[in-house]
């Protein structure tokens, strides 16, 4: 006779790891279930004690506490628990008590182990401590997506068409012509037996615009007119990296080598037919619009770009790569037609960008956070009316094209940050050797920033300069830890305990200002005291990891936690869009789904003990 | 407290046991009621509910019941038992919107009878526990009437009428009618909600027959203890 328990059923299905067992196995869980009351207050489990069932609570909250009597946990409808018991000795290890009334439901040890052995996510679920409940679902994000998997190599088609950097341009365009291609790999003549080595890339671009405009004779050697040291991506890099490496320097060609040795070139269109509608394609729409009203146009297909890549699964790096790349488009062309508008610059200048733009962790709700570095040759009286023009006429831009003004002024058109890298210098020794927590806040923007359009150079060489001082200066990293202690992670977030409301009074979290705000400003730290001149938190995380200065595991757990929350937030940012609302940073934890509430909190989790770790390492601090 | 003297439950099921007829009755009697002054924690307790085709035992007739065995300690979903059996009365449609059992649902299901030594085996040595007395005592009391001619008796403890114990103003007074305050509600869904238990699907008989054993053991965590005597909340 079928007893139909659907109550108990019913409830098991909605949570994870039940959620994904077949219907008679949940029909058998329900079926073998005990259930007990507990009054708020009370023990469920007391350590050491036998244990041969695994916990699951059906309503009310639970705190599950370690050894020591510290908390651990906080579980409320549809956690489990005891599972660390069953799994190892079948002794309790984590004693848990009620904090509310609470009802929870035994699900008989024998039963468990025959799920755990039927269902290999069952058993990954189950056995899932800390970060590696996580790490699932961090791993499965991206796998999805074509781009990451892909290969460089799988789009190769022929070798490359090479010529010799001493050959003439008008031999060159034949070779072109006869081979069928727009470009040409320029390589040097090795001593016999060792083999020639890339030095250029020629394009049809490069014979229109370098010589036929210039007038130049067809017997001109390829090495006057070519690209000299082109970028390049290894044969094994993924198609997202190449994406990601033409965003980033607006280039349409792309030689592939194996370590040195050129073995094909990518092109834009290359990757446009495997991603229609891609980011690059957007890019390229960018350089094509001739004022800031095509650029705004722009607008929608920017959202669906963005919207486009959460759906394809790609990963929160991967969008924040892309989007910053947009970005950096959108100020490369606003910088040409401002260009175009006032003329060419005076004096050599290198428009800077700070904050997510500068550490390719960009989304879609964000503001502008830019600065003008100039050539020490800079002359206000003389230069600065073009400069304050320039810099006003790319702030308006970005902000029509949904590039909100910085609140903090942090903005090129503010006289303050348009200054000669000279005073630049100064600025950054200044925050470094007589560091003010306060007057930090307001600069610490700047602690990411990445030259985008000019002179590179001027930038990098405050990146340098940063890198350098700040290893060297204990009270710069401590005052800098001091602040990325200022925002904690909502550890109260738990069910209706949340510490937020927002206007109309609804429980919220703010998933930058308390999870990857945070997260990226404690990397941030770490990576500076190990002299890192990396901008991407990722990056900087593997540079952290070179000088042993955190464990693997502390630095997986990082990785993992920030991918997660950057991709809670960029999911329903996503998600806002499709709805046709505004985007924004904050999420209602009621609407939250039960497994992604389960890693949220792990994720905060992880958050809250490195905040720990800057603590001790950094004593002193207030709190 | 009760306000009446408690029963000897046992001593009248050693009656009931000889007077009885039925061998099936018989053997249940014997298995025997607990003494008035057992702790509530030594006691095997099943909860039960029965939905029913109306509310008058000599009019209306069982549509279903649920069993669910329990002790103070745990709810043993295991052990629980649910049948539909077809009543020996016509299904009202007013009822069918209640417990949505229709014609269809018992075309083929067994008669009362057929299921009646099964029952009987589930009751045996436990005592039951049920939300409003007056229909799980009335209706089992008519059926067995019917199907062996001669009724049944049984001591059980009535989660509604804890409630009403706990709740005996259960009017709010004039100035709380003024100012808009609701009867205190000692139906099961109601009476749940004070003890924080979940909401659940009314009107099936095992889903009832759960929600009773948990409210059970919510009101004994809450307003008695483990050494709390049968003979105090049983009737």
């Amino acid at each position: 006779m079928q007893i139909e328990l659907l109550e108990i059923r019913d409830h098991l299905n909605r949570f994870p790891p039940f959620d994904n067992l077949p219907e008679d196995s949940l029909d058998a869980i329900a079926r073998q279930v005990e259930v007990a009351y507990f009054k708020a207050g009370t023990d469920i489990l007391l350590y050491g004690a036998p244990i041969h069932e695994l916990h699951y609570v059906r309503s009310g909250a639970v705190e599950i506490y370690r050894r020591s009597g510290e908390l651990y946990n906080r579980l409320s409808e549809g956690d489990i628990f005891g599972q660390a018991g069953l799994l190892r000795s079948n002794k309790v290890r984590f004693p848990a008590r009620a904090i509310e009334d609470s009802l929870i439901y035994f699900i008989p040890g024998a039963l468990f182990g025959q799920l755990c052995e039927q269902f290999d996510s069952f058993a990954e679920f189950v056995e899932a401590e800390g970060q590696s409940r996580l790490k699932s679902a961090v791993e499965s994000q991206g796998k999805a997506s074509g781009l990451i998997q892909l290969k460089v190599r799988k789009l190769l088609g022929r070798a490359p068409v090479c010529a010799s950097q001493d050959t003439p341009v008008q031999q060159a365009a034949q070779l072109m012509t006869e081979q069928g291609v727009s470009s040409l790999v320029i390589i040097d003549t090795p001593p016999a037996g060792q083999a020639a080595a890339m030095v250029g890339i020629l394009t049809d671009r490069d014979l229109r615009t370098r010589v036929l405009a210039e007038g130049l004779p067809g017997s001109t050697p390829v090495s006057q007119v070519m690209s000299p040291n082109p970028v390049t991506i290894q044969a094994d890099d993924s198609v997202f990296e190449a994406m990601l490496c033409m965003l980033r320097h607006n280039i349409h060609h792309l030689p592939v080598v194996q370590r040195r040795r050129p073995i094909g070139l990518i092109n834009l269109t290359d990757i446009i037919r495997y991603e229609s509608q891609s980011s690059l394609s957007l890019v390229n729409s960018i350089f094509n619009q001739s004022d800031v009203a095509g650029l705004q146009s722009l607008l929608p297909d920017l959202r669906g770009t963005y919207v486009r890549m959460v759906n394809d699964q790609a990963t929160a790096h991967m969008i924040g790569s892309a989007m910053a790349g947009i970005g950096r488009a959108f100020i490369q062309r606003l910088l040409e037609l401002g260009e175009q508008q006032l003329g060419p610059a005076p004096v050599p200048y290198c428009f800077m960008v700070a904050g997510s733009m500068a550490r390719d962790e960009q989304l879609l709700v964000t503001d502008q956070d830019n600065a003008l570095v100039l050539d020490d040759r800079f002359d206000p009286a003389q230069h600065d009316a073009y400069f304050a023009a320039l810099a006003q006429f790319v702030s308006d831009g970005l902000a029509a094209c949904g590039y909100s003004y910085c609140k903090g002024g942090i903005m090129a058109s503010n006289r303050q940050w348009r200054q000669p890298l000279r005073v630049w210098r100064e600025y950054f020794s200044q925050w470094i050797e007589q560091p003010k927590p306060q007057a930090l806040l307001n600069s610490c923007i700047f602690f990411d920033l990445d030259g985008v359009y000019g002179e590179i150079e001027l930038v990098d060489n405050l990146k340098e300069l940063l890198a350098d001082k700040a290893s060297a200066s204990p009270a710069f990293l401590a005052a800098l830890a001091r602040n990325a202690l200022n925002r904690t992670p909502p550890l109260g977030f738990f069910r209706t305990f949340v510490m937020e409301t927002d206007g109309q009074h609804r429980h919220i979290i703010n998933l930058k200002g308390r999870g990857t705000a945070p997260l990226t400003d404690l990397i941030r730290v770490h990576a500076l005291a190990c002299g890192s001149r990396a901008q991407n938190s990722l990056e900087r995380l593997d540079d952290i990891g070179k000088t042993k200065l955190l464990q693997p595991e502390a630095l997986a757990q990082l990785r993992y936690a920030l991918e997660f929350l950057s991709m809670v937030r960029i999911r329903h940012q996503a998600r806002a869009i499709e709805d046709g609302l505004e985007p924004n940073n904050y999420i209602e934890p009621d609407k939250v789904s039960a497994s992604e509430r389960h890693n949220l909190k792990e994720a905060f989790g992880v958050l809250s003990n490195a905040q720990k770790f800057l603590r001790f390492r950094y004593p002193g601090q207030p709190g | 407290m009760s306000a009446t003297p408690p029963l000897d439950w046992a001593a009248h099921f050693a009656r009931l046991a000889d007077s009885a007829r039925d061998p099936r009755l018989q053997a249940y009697y014997r298995a025997g009621a607990p003494a008035a002054d057992t702790p509530l924690n030594e006691l095997p307790l099943l909860a039960l509910d029965v939905e029913t085709t109306g509310l008058d035992p000599q009019q209306h007739a069982i549509v279903s019941l649920g069993l669910v065995p329990f002790d103070l300690r745990r709810i043993r979903c295991a052990e629980a038992r649910y049948w539909v059996v077809k009543p020996s009365s016509e299904l009202s449609s007013e009822s069918v919107t209640y417990h949505h059992i229709t014609h269809s649902d018992i075309r083929h299901a067994p008669a009362l009878g057929q299921i009646l030594d099964e029952l009987l085996t589930a009751m045996a040595g436990r005592l039951m526990v049920v939300h409003y007395r007056n229909i799980e005592r009335g209706f089992l009391d008519q059926a067995l009437r019917q199907h062996l001619g001669e009724g049944l008796s049984f001591p059980l403890i009535d989660t509604m009428e804890l409630e009403a114990r706990l709740h005996p103003k259960r009017q709010p007074g004039w100035l709380g009618k003024l100012l808009g305050r609701q009867p205190t509600s000692i139906r099961l869904a109601d009476s749940r909600l004070r003890y924080n238990l979940p909401p659940y699907t009314a009107h099936h008989a095992l889903s009832d027959a759960l929600a009773t054993a948990e409210l059970l053991q919510a009101q004994v965590a809450t307003h008695y203890s483990a050494a709390t005597t049968v003979g105090e909340l049983w009737s």
